[in-house]
């Protein structure tokens, strides 16, 4: 198997030559990034063309992380549910969730551009893990952005981070979460332009970044199509995963946005961008954000720090645009109850992310009997576990 | 009460008489902004930059930040501020910067209808660069409003002439490589793309962000036509109030007028 197949599908394509989705997208970015935009877009249009470039991608894909990352049907949970469940585990590949897909991708590409340093914002940690552990892989100088309240309830990570050579600065500003950690590694941008490239995190933010970590992120998709048709002989009823920017549901979804397959994409009920929020342009894109009556951007509220971003990538609004996706909420109470019920039927501790898909399937199931339901399993649960001894203190 | 000066025939009138271009900003809604304009206006400001502050402010640094929280907090809104201009009641051009999310959230027109409404004759978004700019630029020039193109350092030479030839009013040069805030010295790229931009356009050339005292406007405008000052400015605001402000721009008059 190719590991990242880079064969069209055809409600997934190319964005336009503006970088949009439909109406999405775009590049709104300070004048100072505009050259470094344009100089992305070619050296990744370049890179991706590559062959050997692409063999070497593959390989660290493989051998470092651990990739292609297993398929686990969840009998007890699916039997108390009434449907068969399958996880999809990005959980289980090195640093403990699916960012190092996107974060190796663009390591190498920026080593193969020239750069020397990589910047990077993060809400839960986990795209500033995976930045920090390519830096320390590709011997490149690494600072990572993490909102004030972040660095808080995930000091386990921001120790992670430290212990791999990067430097962590807390953002005080704003609403001190990821939206102004990407404020403030789009600032540091600006001024070292020159040597440095942003490692952004998800899909989102301007072009080419929604389309390129998107490609990075495809290889979940096409895995999880080859998986489930080897276990089911079919492509599964319904395709969930969590959604803040985006990128592990877009990752999965590439894989059956042609089939008949359901897909269905869980924001958190204080972050829901899709449902509550209309479009706007922060973070050099045009998409849903959640804004006040004078375009003002609102403060989301999760319980989970990589779901705590109050927009959404601008591909993601294209499929909800179109209907090929459909985006609900679920409130941290549910995210609560599934984190403790996949832990206890599973053997399987979620991070508060994929949570989200784990409860919308939950609360869904009486209308799913008998499906096959599909879940990207993100990431996995030790960076939370700490903060959940707090919420469950008197539970447990 | 006066309805704004025209930004682009002031400007260009007063550089082709030899003056040195001053335009201070100052964060509309922070407490003594009208105050603070009109003391730029009496000690010898070109035109006023007036700041209509936005939650995710990425071209700025902490400075600007903070002024642009407390006005946030303090209940402006982009009406607010625009509302209380046509009662500033000074002679110069006036010119609002904002991010563009404030403008697409009213909408091209009816925000460029807005600003022409309240007197202003400038607009000025730093995250909307040249390919994204056709809709406002259209609905800008519709309303009367000049729209002011960025140039960076980091703009390859065909890149210039495509910001200089859509750029009206003024264009601004960026200093450095960086966010707004002051500095301990003026960067080299702030002469450099300057003198850059004055060799393919007419159109007075301004060099704003780390522009950090009067010593740094007055090495700018040997090359420039002018300078825009804001971190400097706003930090006056803040500790000590428009009476300093004033004062300030005083100074920074002198050390151009030195130059010419």
């Amino acid at each position: 198997m190719t590991i990242t197949d880079g064969s069209p599908r055809s409600a997934m394509d190319q964005p336009d030559g503006t970088g949009r989705f439909g109406e999405f997208g775009g590049r709104f970015v300070p004048e100072t990034l505009v050259p470094a935009c344009q100089e992305l877009e070619a050296g990744f249009a370049d890179a991706w063309a590559d062959t050997e470039w692409r063999a070497e991608l593959d390989q660290v894909l493989r051998d470092y992380a651990g990739r292609p990352s297993a398929f686990t049907e969840c009998h007890r949970l699916g039997g108390e549910l009434g449907l068969r469940l399958l996880l999809k585990r990005e959980d289980l590949n090195h640093t403990g969730s699916h960012k190092i897909n996107n974060v190796i991708g663009q390591a190498l590409l920026a080593k193969r551009m020239g750069k020397t340093r990589l910047v990077a914002e993060t809400g839960a940690g986990q795209h500033g893990v995976a930045t920090a552990t390519a830096a320390a892989l590709l011997g490149m100088e690494c600072k990572v952005y993490m909102g004030a309240v972040d660095v808080e309830r995930q000091a386990l990570n921001v120790f992670r981070m430290r212990l791999l050579g990067a430097e962590v600065e807390a953002v005080h500003s704003g609403s001190r979460t990821l939206k102004d950690a990407v404020n403030e590694a789009m600032r540091d941008w600006v001024a070292t332009v020159g040597d440095t490239h942003y490692c952004l995190g998800s899909v989102m933010g301007p072009h080419p970044y929604p389309f390129m970590v998107r490609q990075f992120h495809r290889v979940i998709g096409t895995e999880a199509r080859e998986q489930a048709r080897a276990l089911l002989g079919d492509d599964p009823d319904v395709v969930v995963a969590c959604v803040g920017g985006g990128s592990n549901a877009i990752g999965i979804f590439s894989g059956f946005v042609d089939t008949r397959s359901r897909l269905v994409g869980v924001e958190p009920a204080g972050g829901a961008a899709v449902t509550r929020g209309i479009p706007g342009v922060v973070h050099g894109m045009r998409s849903y954000l959640m804004q006040d009556e004078f375009g003002q951007v609102e403060e989301a509220h999760s319980i989970s720090a990589g779901l705590d971003y109050p927009g959404v990538g601008p591909e993601h609004s294209y499929l909800s645009s179109i209907g090929r996706a459909e985006y609900p909420n679920v409130v941290d109470a549910e995210v609560i109850e599934a984190f403790q019920r996949l832990s206890r039927t599973e053997g399987i501790i979620p991070a508060l992310e994929p949570a989200h898909a784990i409860a919308w399937v939950i609360r869904e199931a009486p209308s799913m009997k008998g499906q096959t339901v599909l879940v990207n399993m993100s990431g996995r649960g030790d960076k939370d576990v700490g903060q959940m001894m707090d919420v469950l203190a008197d539970r447990l | 009460m006066s309805v704004g000066a025209d930004l682009s025939s002031t400007l260009r009138a007063r550089r082709d008489a030899g003056r040195k271009l001053l335009v201070p900003y100052i964060t509309g809604g922070y407490p003594g902004w009208q105050d603070a304009i009109r003391a730029c206006a009496a000690n010898g400001a070109d035109a006023v930059e007036i700041g209509i502050p936005f939650s995710d402010p990425i071209m700025d640094g902490p400075v600007i930040q903070q002024a642009s929280q407390t006005a946030l907090d303090g209940g402006a809104t982009p009406q607010s501020i625009l509302e209380e201009v046509p009662r500033l009641d000074v002679d110069i051009p006036l010119v609002v910067m904002t991010y563009y999310n404030v403008v697409h959230h009213e909408g091209s027109v009816r925000f460029a209808e807005r600003l022409a409404a309240a007197g202003v004759t400038g607009c000025i978004l730093p995250d909307l660069p040249l390919e994204e700019s056709g809709e406002w630029c259209e609905a800008a020039d519709a309303a009367g409003v000049a729209t002011i193109m960025l140039a960076a350092p980091t703009a390859p030479d065909d890149r210039l002439p495509r910001i200089t030839a859509r750029a009206r009013g003024f264009v601004y040069s960026v200093g450095l490589l960086g966010v707004t805030g002051e500095r301990e010295t003026l960067a080299e790229t702030a002469t450099t793309l300057a003198g850059r931009l004055k060799a393919i356009t007419d159109t007075p050339v301004l060099v704003g962000v780390g522009v950090s005292n009067a010593e740094q406007a007055a090495m700018a405008v040997r090359v420039a036509d002018g300078v825009i000052q804001g971190a400097s400015m706003v930090r006056r605001l803040i500790e000590s109030g428009p009476d300093e402000v004033g004062r300030y721009v005083a100074e920074v008059r002198e050390a151009i007028d030195a130059v010419s």
